[in-house]
């Protein structure tokens, strides 16, 4: 029981950070329909660019990630101005295949840039462990689940509460409807590639202090859990991507703790293939049939 | 002055013309039915007007405020801003958000705040959303479907979604609407509901209407002057008399004497 609730603990704050990127796989899905492949590597820019600002700067944490978040949210439009929107009204396979084009792009990018030596993020956070029924609570988990719970009630409030809300549920449903309701559809959704990046650039910074190690390839792995986890939850349905990452989370933590580690991607990939069989269109997804 | 003018309007697809040089222009406070045999080009020229289409050749003016507005060089939402909105052919709601969503999105654009203003909770955030909200709810009650309001737009019967739709459109706060075929699919107590439901809200906010329409007791009804299209071509104009004993109409919808 006690090894249960450790790993369930372990699990949760590895999720959050799933969660989060799910968030943008869904919220760039849900509004124009494509699976943003390079979506791992702006997770990894993110990471790069707190790192640097932790490093290189001196910065709080704090602020790094605030830095980070708004350098990457500029990044994210920027890929969407440059490699997307000209593709807005070609197939949707052309926008995909773009799509991976940009993620190897990215990814030899920062290795150009950076080089190939792994990094190591500065460990800014005191290692510090509360002891709470037994449970070993480790400052850090805190911080990741604090953060990430904190980014989704805001995410949460954004999309439901405001007027930019509004419009990006007005996009997601109808494009040409809201433009007509005089929606600014273009803005809308660089909006939404901002925010999806920016959530990004929060988990690459969790992911650095959790693992530590800071690589060009880093977001390759999380990259793709995230996918499953957006799938699981019912992609383009923002609170599937949350309860999807913590799924995945938590299942990949109980398989590592009780079965073994070399499983635990593997099962991941096995859930993804389950969900195709059984529930395609996810946890709370509803069966929608296509209009011809 | 007149409010909109259009002129000398061409959309070609191709070699196909779907709308072939058409001088409209319609008066402010006026309201007038575009008729005309299916695939005349009607819902083109709609599009066209509200900018989903840009036109191949001529202009659509609109004349606010002492100021003349090139309509055909703006993007769609800048139209709407400008006071124009439309309702579809077949109905085009927010499906999956609440009757009270899909009004507040119309009314999007007179939130005055920005998103630091929302994520801080200062500015003028929650006053700016009352009132919208408030404003909706009032909305909603004068085409009696505030009672509705937190349904989720598919799940109201087909007479309501139409008249949503409508408010949807009014709520951008237009005083140019267009209306492309209301009653389609309505019985004729639907439909003469709606005809005084028109007449109503066109008269309370000073609305200017184009609609399109294949029910002809509505057009006839409530139409001031009908505009009538062809082949892309505008065929006839005037009044409800005028037009129905034109020759060329009814060669258009009954084809021609041999």
């Amino acid at each position: 029981m006690q090894q249960f609730l450790q790993q369930t603990i372990n699990g949760l704050s590895i999720g959050g950070v799933y969660a989060l990127i799910a968030l943008g796989y869904t919220m760039v899905y849900g509004i124009i329909k494509l699976i943003n492949f390079a979506h791992g590597d702006i997770f990894m820019f993110g990471a790069y660019v707190g790192m640097i600002a932790v490093m290189n700067f001196n910065m709080p944490i704090y602020l790094a990630f605030i830095i980070a978040m708004a350098v990457t949210a500029l990044f994210g439009v920027i890929i969407e101005r440059v490699a997307y929107k000209p593709l807005r009204k070609s197939s949707r396979t052309a926008a995909l295949i773009t799509a991976i084009g940009v993620s190897f792009l990215i990814q030899n990018g920062m290795l150009m840039i950076m080089g190939a030596n792994i990094y190591a993020f500065p460990q800014v956070i005191p290692n510090r462990f509360f002891t709470v029924f037994g449970l070993r609570l480790n400052m850090l988990q805190l911080v990741i689940f604090a953060t990430s719970i904190a980014l989704m009630i805001i995410l949460q409030f954004v999309v439901s509460k405001t007027k930019l809300g509004r419009a990006m549920r007005s996009v997601a449903v109808d494009k040409d409807a809201a433009a007509l309701m005089g929606v600014n559809v273009d803005n809308v959704i660089t909006i939404t590639f901002a925010i999806g990046s920016a959530l990004a650039a929060a988990a690459g910074i969790m992911v650095g202090l959790y693992y530590i190690k800071v690589f060009p390839f880093m977001g390759f792995t999380p990259g793709l859990k995230a996918f499953v986890a957006a799938v699981f939850g019912g992609i383009g349905i923002i609170p599937g991507a949350m309860i999807g990452g913590f799924a995945i989370g938590l299942i990949e933590t109980y398989v590592a703790g009780y079965g073994s580690t070399l499983y635990k991607d593997a099962v991941v990939f096995i859930i993804l293939i389950l969900i195709l069989l059984v529930k395609p269109s996810g946890l709370l997804g509803k069966n929608v049939k296509e209009k011809v | 002055m007149s409010y909109l003018t259009v002129e000398h309007l061409t959309k070609n697809f191709g070699g196909l013309s779907a709308v072939s040089n058409v001088s409209i222009s319609v008066n402010e406070g006026e309201l007038v039915g575009l008729i005309g045999p299916n695939g005349a080009g009607k819902t083109t020229l709609f599009n066209v007007l509200t900018g989903v289409y840009k036109p191949t050749q001529g202009k659509v003016i609109l004349n606010k405020d002492g100021k003349s507005i090139e309509l055909s060089k703006l993007p769609p939402y800048k139209i709407t801003h400008q006071g124009v909105a439309r309702t579809f052919q077949n109905i085009r709601l927010f499906k999956d958000l609440t009757v009270l969503d899909n009004v507040k999105i119309a009314m999007n654009q007179q939130a005055k705040y920005g998103l630091f203003g929302a994520l801080t909770r200062l500015g003028k955030f929650y006053a700016s959303e009352a009132d919208i909200e408030q404003r909706a709810h009032e909305f909603l009650k004068k085409v009696n479907l505030d009672d509705l309001a937190y349904d989720l737009a598919k799940n109201l019967p087909y007479g309501k979604q139409r008249q949503l739709e409508i408010a949807r459109a009014m709520a951008t706060g237009a005083k140019l609407l267009f209306l492309d075929e209301p009653a389609a699919g309505m019985n004729p107590q639907e439909t003469h509901a709606l005809t005084e439901f028109i007449a109503k809200i066109r008269k309370e906010m000073d609305l200017t209407i184009v609609l399109i329409e294949h029910d002809m007791s509505l057009v006839m009804n409530i139409c001031e002057r009908i505009f009538v299209l062809d082949y892309g071509k505008l065929i006839a104009s005037g009044t409800a008399d005028e037009v129905k004993n034109n020759r060329k109409v009814i060669e258009a919808y009954l084809g021609e004497e041999e």
